[in-house]
């Protein structure tokens, strides 16, 4: 086992180098800089800039200059953020967005698988169909009709809530963009698990369960629930990468000081050190989240082995 | 008739299913007892209602099934218990086991931990002593090193193995009667041997009844005390089963006895020309290797056979599965990568590519086992049949294409107006019919036979062989016929191979390998198929 994930973390280099290296050329392809601005740098401070940064150099030299830092986790300077370099504009976002991605993704895991089981449970009565309306209606709203709902209803009206503020990450102003984030996920996982569990309680062994006159608490949740939860968990892998790396919408409306909304404004701005150093670190979760789901997945079915 | 000394009596029993196109009745108000002690089978082909009368007895209709009538454990009607008075019955008084060991069991938990489960939700006892019964159980059903067993998974385990472990959970509480539906169906001959034993030694052990659902009329005459014959949901007849066999009343259950595949074929003259030709064949499989993965395993699938089947002769390839029957032939029509040489009609087409080899692949042709995967649901039998004439005769015209297919339909017992029908419109036997004729559409010389009436029932498999040898006559065909079902075979071919393990064990004329065989395994595969005396 331990020599598996010592493979799986060998060949998530590779994988990296890959990922930045293609990364690397594809933002220095679109057109523009980081200090190309509507109203037009003065052409001398414009190329001190770009000495500066080093962007004065041919582009395979700025690569390897790139590559070289990034071996020494040295992520370089944030271009349009000049008082932040990449790495501490993580240090403070990054956890902000895994608290409450996390916090979302667990909600829906409990929440979709428990729909989930009891719509396969009522299969084709009402229960079920209340649960594939919702879920249905749940994965088709977007978050940003969402949001607004909420604050519409919780903070405007009700006044429980505020309408969008951080405030040092009081657990009243994160229960918005929780739910904002989980909705939609609870409406996939809800689906995917009813499926697999009207797969799981068709299967030979249940029946053989239910001829040896076992209770229906060890047929549904021994017999059945385990290994129709195996599709969820190779779904939460991906999800968790997303979720915890933050969402624009979520944070914008909000007001979150989280890592999500530097994803699109990076790639807006040209800011190439940014941009980068958040595709290393949607790449980094991805790999690490897909190695744990592929370790869970050994641990729920015997059958998997890794040596 | 059904007195109270009844184990249980079925009484006026109607199973009927809400589906899509209306209700359809399955078993149609039928009579049964079983007796202590006594051993009960219920013979009929697919969709008679034998499993659903007993999956009815069990309470296990799927969600849209319904049961009306009698169902009596003792007294107690088994329909109308409530759920808990139910799984006081289930898995303690009367149990069941099915006919797929391979998914019947659980594959998430040990073996060890789905035997003590119902052990300890039935006696009420503790762990440690579930544990002592359960292996006291495994060994009882004849598994080897049961305390080591306890700890195996059920994918760590052949399907014998399994078949047993199912059985011992169903007798692990001592039941009054056990239902088995099709036990060995699914298992080679010699495992079904075996399995068929052991089940009739435990029955004298613990004294229970057995109902057994099958539709090998040799299992019945093996096992069986009385026999019920059902058909189209009814029970067309009844009786102890010496006195069927010898003189069975109901045209139905004579048309079953006369099923079982007759015939034999003269073998073809020495001067016959040879049509196919493999030497010293050998295909091995990689298994695992690659990026830090450690060394692969080769396994040897065939090694070293050497075939030589001549013009209008038919080669019968027997084995259990995993013998490498199948990869052989596969191997010969270059289906499968292999070494050693293989002529074709007087050419080596070893070293021929994809491309060198596809105008003879419409003279090499192949038939499959499983006439429900092998038909493509998007085309009309029609279009299935025709889609090799686009590829090898694109010339010829659509209306030609058309004649062609029609007289293709006739010459394999179809109506030609069915052409336009898709293929969840025929019967088991209607589509491997359909198979055939997209084989022998093209005009093949060599067809390749892999199973091709394992999955259908006797009356129809007869049906299938009489067309396979007609055809074998019309056009001077050369089969090889791979079956594990030796009455079959004995009837198609004139020349037989024994293979195992990859390896040719014995070969030579059907009266040579089944009524004088050399080789122990070839004794005891033969003792396996044709025991048809009671073992009890």
């Amino acid at each position: 086992m331990l020599r598996y994930v010592f493979r799986r973390l060998l060949t998530a280099i590779p994988t990296l180098f890959v990922i930045v290296t293609i990364s690397f050329f594809l933002i220095r392809v679109a057109p523009g800089g980081p200090f190309n601005q509507e109203r037009g740098l003065n052409p001398v401070i414009k190329a001190n800039l770009e000495r500066q940064f080093g962007l004065d150099q041919p582009l395979w030299m700025q690569y390897l200059h790139y590559l070289n830092n990034l071996l020494h986790g040295n992520f370089g300077p944030s271009y349009n953020l000049p008082d932040f370099t990449v790495a501490e504009l993580f240090k403070v976002g990054l956890p902000v967005s895994i608290q409450v991605g996390a916090s979302a993704l667990i909600l829906a895991l409990i929440i979709g698988t428990v729909l989930g089981v009891i719509a396969a449970l009522r299969q084709n009565k009402g229960a079920d169909y209340a649960v594939i309306a919702t879920a249905t209606a749940g994965s088709t709203v977007p978050t940003f009709v969402i949001a607004p709902i909420y604050q519409l209803i919780f903070a405007t009206t009700l006044a429980l809530v505020p309408v969008a503020t951080w405030g040092g990450g009081a657990l009243v102003n994160k229960i918005g963009p929780i739910i904002t984030l989980a909705l939609p996920q609870i409406a996939i996982v809800a689906r995917l698990m009813r499926g697999s569990m009207i797969e799981a309680l068709r299967s030979h062994h249940i029946r053989t369960a239910r001829a040896l006159g076992l209770s229906d608490w060890s047929i549904i949740v021994k017999h059945a629930l385990r290994g129709a939860l195996l599709p969820i968990v190779s779904y939460s892998g991906p999800a968790a990468a997303a979720l915890l790396t933050g969402s624009i919408i979520v944070e914008t409306i909000f007001q979150i000081p989280g890592v999500g909304r530097y994803f699109v404004e990076a790639a807006l701005n040209r800011d190439y050190t940014l941009v980068m150093g958040t595709v290393v670190v949607i790449a980094l979760f991805t790999i690490l989240f897909n190695l744990i789901v592929d370790i869970l997945y050994a641990a729920v079915d015997p059958r998997v082995r890794y040596d | 008739m059904a007195g109270n000394d009844n184990i249980l009596s079925v009484e006026n029993l109607r199973v009927r299913f809400h589906t899509l196109d209306g209700m359809v009745e399955a078993v149609k108000g039928i009579n049964m007892y079983v007796k202590p002690g006594e051993t009960v089978a219920v013979v009929g082909e697919s969709g008679s209602g034998k499993s659903q009368t007993m999956m009815a007895a069990m309470r296990l209709l799927a969600s849209n099934g319904e049961a009306t009538g009698t169902i009596a454990y003792r007294g107690a009607n088994l329909l109308t218990l409530t759920k808990s008075e139910l799984n006081e019955v289930r898995g303690r008084k009367i149990t069941m086991i099915f006919q797929e060991p391979m998914t019947s069991l659980d594959p998430l938990y040990t073996i060890g931990n789905q035997l003590m489960e119902p052990i300890m939700r039935h006696r009420k006892v503790g762990a440690e002593e579930a544990r002592k019964e359960a292996v006291k159980v495994l060994k009882l059903v004849r598994i080897p090193e049961p305390e080591r067993r306890m700890k195996s998974y059920p994918y760590e385990m052949s399907g014998g193995q399994r078949q047993r472990v199912m059985i011992a959970m169903a007798i692990a509480n001592d039941p009054d009667l056990l239902i088995a539906d099709e036990p060995t169906t699914a298992l080679d001959v010699t495992i079904q041997a075996e399995i068929l034993n052991l089940m009739a030694d435990l029955r004298k052990r613990l004294g229970m009844s057995m109902i057994f659902i099958t539709h090998d009329l040799n299992i019945v005459r093996r096992i069986a005390d009385r026999v019920y014959v059902m058909k189209l949901g009814e029970v067309v007849e009844e009786g102890e089963t010496r006195a069927i066999f010898a003189n069975p009343k109901h045209p139905y259950t004579k048309a079953l006895l006369a099923a079982e595949p007759t015939g034999h074929k003269e073998p073809v003259p020495k001067t016959a020309p040879t049509m196919l030709d493999g030497t010293d064949m050998r295909v091995t499989f990689k298994i695992g290797g690659g990026f830090l993965a450690g060394d692969p395993i080769y396994l040897k699938a065939v090694d070293r056979v050497s075939v030589k089947l001549r013009r209008g002769q038919t080669i019968g390839i027997v084995g259990e599965s995993g013998s490498g029957k199948s990869t052989l032939a596969r191997a010969l029509l270059r289906m499968v990568p292999s070494e050693g040489a293989i002529h074709f009609d007087g050419r080596n087409i070893e070293k021929f590519d994809t491309q060198q080899m596809r105008p003879l692949r419409k003279q090499l042709q192949i038939v499959f086992q499983d006439p429900f995967g092998s038909l493509s649901p998007r085309l009309t039998s029609g279009q299935i049949v025709t889609e090799g004439l686009l590829v090898h005769e694109p010339s010829i015209t659509s209306k030609e294409r058309d004649r062609r297919a029609a007289q293709a339909f006739t010459e394999v017992g179809l109506d030609p107006a069915n052409r336009n029908r898709y293929p969840h419109e025929f019967s088991g036997g209607q589509r491997q019919r359909i198979a055939i004729a997209r084989a022998i559409i093209l005009k093949p010389k060599v067809v390749v036979l892999d199973e091709p009436t394992s999955a259908l029932d006797r009356q129809v498999q007869k049906q299938i062989v009489d067309l396979l040898r007609d055809l074998q006559q019309a056009h001077n065909l050369s089969y090889l016929f791979i079956s594990h079902d030796l009455a079959v075979v004995r009837a198609m071919a004139d020349h037989i191979m024994v293979m195992k393990d990859g390896r040719m064990v014995e070969q030579g004329s059907p009266e040579e390998i089944f009524d004088h065989p050399h080789e122990e395994y070839t004794k005891r595969l033969m003792a396996a198929a044709f025991a048809d005396h009671a073992v009890a």
